[in-house]
């Protein structure tokens, strides 16, 4: 067992009285797996990503990556947000070995590390650029290379593409894919598309909302190696219709019962 | 049909929907033309000059009981070559500038720990910010005459005097600065391994970098206000003792060149703060 989530509650106090999150969440992510959560807005599947990247802390229930019970946040789960994601005044490799540096790592050790994982995302030849030099695909990019630098046991995304243009989010899957298999990380991602979620994963856990919990465990049998040719296949457009149509009853429910 | 089409058809409104007509030197939020904004540069500082040439000039030959008032450009410019050449402007600006810079920059040394401190921790803002934000209503030159009772006539109660009156100013700024930091930004550092110190001193100080030059900017113009009241009230020498000791002696032109100095140096400052930002923050804009 690699990630484990088990029952966990997470409660908000709010002007309005408290809103409860999440709810019994139970979910597990295996040595170099590559699974995606999808839900609506308001399905706490942000809220999900932080709990396990230790950025709030659990009502109830717990996360153990390993064993290890998290208590906070640390270098073995690193995270991609979807705004502001670089340090606007470091040059491209300072922003991938920043993390390395905040560990202590020596120098001579770090540069090879950046090196290397700026190659494994294409910016080599962009290694002094600053970041407002960069597009938005450039950009999460180097927010990927930097997270893997610490050679995280799991990578957490947080809609890491949702403001990219359609070309360009297409172009950034398939490198991710990429990424994945070359490293072997694994990865725990959270999207509002569907698509990108079937096209992305192994594995998809659809949540419900407000308050959020796990609807249905989807289980994928599309080949490991892909390219956007497979959004055409039949099999691919099933497993989309099946979990926009998981989602849509949801929304369905959630209007008459709001 | 036709009485209808008749009763809704103003062809005017309907054939010509309103637009906005197009303008140069109206234009909300946009640049003009650089020919433009050179000459409009030019006129901003070429009209006061040359309407106080007319006026002075005018009043100098036409109620000469009065031009003791009013001095012409050119009588300015005498006196100005003359307290120069006497010494006394430079050593004058030399009192002002010590202690412009001693009050300012023992400000600026406290109110970066303290405003990062303010911005970034909840705590420290529950403690200091209701203390602060009285204090900082109280105008600084209100604290001359204490200022004076504690520290007599020397050099420390002008310093402290600047020191009060930029510190709460710099302060509440660069703790509004901080508070702009991105939370992902601060959230990615720790899910790269980053600890809490570490994200102050890497983190948020470089991100507020461009913002804590901007604050100083703005505060050094309060800094040379104070100084020249603190010399008003008591001093021997300084800009603002000057302009004091010229009123005594009626001589309006030693206090235009007075102003006209202090105002160039207040410039001077000023567009060496922007350069310093635009040098060292490229990353910013």
């Amino acid at each position: 067992m690699h990630l484990e989530v088990s029952q966990l509650h997470k409660q908000f106090q709010t002007r309005n009285g408290p809103i409860v999150a999440l709810k019994d969440i139970n979910l597990h992510i295996e040595e170099g797996e590559f699974v995606c959560a999808v839900g609506a807005s308001g399905s706490g599947k942000s809220t999900l990503l932080r709990l396990i990247a230790g950025l709030e802390t659990p009502t109830a229930g717990e996360v153990r990556v390993d064993g290890v019970r998290v208590t906070g946040p640390g270098a073995d789960r690193g995270m991609v947000f979807q705004h502001y994601t670089l340090y606007p005044w470091m040059t491209v490799a300072k922003n991938v070995g920043f993390g390395l540096k905040l560990q202590g790592m020596p120098e001579k050790e770090r540069r090879q590390r950046v090196s290397y994982y700026l190659d494994v995302v294409g910016l080599a030849q962009f290694a002094k650029a600053l970041p407002k030099e960069l597009s938005g695909g450039m950009k999460q990019r180097v927010a990927i290379a930097r997270a893997l630098a610490s050679q995280p046991k799991i990578l957490l995304m947080d809609e890491p593409f949702g403001a990219l243009d359609v070309q360009t989010k297409e172009t950034m899957q398939q490198f991710l894919l990429q990424v994945w298999e070359r490293t072997h990380t694994s990865i725990f991602m959270i999207t509002h598309d569907v698509e990108e979620a079937v096209f992305l994963s192994q594995r998809i856990y659809v949540l419900t909302s407000r308050p959020g919990t796990i609807l249905r465990e989807v289980v994928l049998d599309l080949p490991s190696q892909k390219d956007y040719h497979i959004k055409r296949q039949p099999k691919f457009q099933d497993y989309r219709e099946e979990i926009m149509g998981l989602l849509r009853g949801e929304s369905a429910e959630a209007l008459v019962a709001g | 049909m036709s009485q209808s089409s008749e009763f809704l058809g103003n062809e005017n409104v309907s054939n010509s929907p309103r637009m906005l007509s197009p303008t140069v030197f109206w234009r909300i939020a946009e640049d003009i033309p650089k020919k433009l904004s050179w000459t409009l540069i030019v006129l901003s500082i070429a009209i006061p000059i040359a309407l106080w040439w007319l006026v002075s000039e005018y009043i100098a030959t036409h109620y000469e009981v009065y031009a003791i008032f009013l001095p012409t450009p050119l009588r300015t410019l005498e006196a100005l070559q003359r307290l120069w050449s006497e010494g006394i402007l430079l050593t004058d600006i030399a009192y002002s500038m010590f202690r412009v810079f001693s009050g300012f920059f023992l400000a600026a040394l406290i109110s970066v720990p303290l405003g990062v401190l303010m911005g970034a921790f909840a705590s420290w803002r529950s403690l200091l910010e209701p203390i602060i934000g009285i204090i900082r209503y109280m105008p600084a030159p209100a604290f001359i005459p204490l200022l004076i009772l504690y520290f007599g006539l020397g050099e420390v109660p002008k310093i402290l005097l600047i020191f009060i009156g930029t510190l709460f100013f710099n302060t509440l700024m660069i703790m509004d600065a901080v508070k702009f930091v991105p939370k992902e930004l601060i959230e990615t550092t720790y899910t790269l391994g980053g600890r809490r110190l570490q994200v102050l001193l890497q983190v948020i100080l470089p991100y507020i970098y461009p913002s804590i030059i901007d604050a100083y900017r703005v505060n050094m113009a309060s800094a040379w206000n104070l100084v020249i009241v603190a010399e008003l009230v008591a001093a021997t020498e300084g800009l603002g003792k000057r302009i004091s000791i010229a009123q005594r002696f009626l001589r309006t032109d030693e206090i235009f060149a007075g102003l006209i100095v202090i105002g160039l140096i207040g410039l001077a400052i000023d567009l060496l703060f922007r350069l310093l930002l635009k040098l060292s923050c490229r990353w910013a804009t």
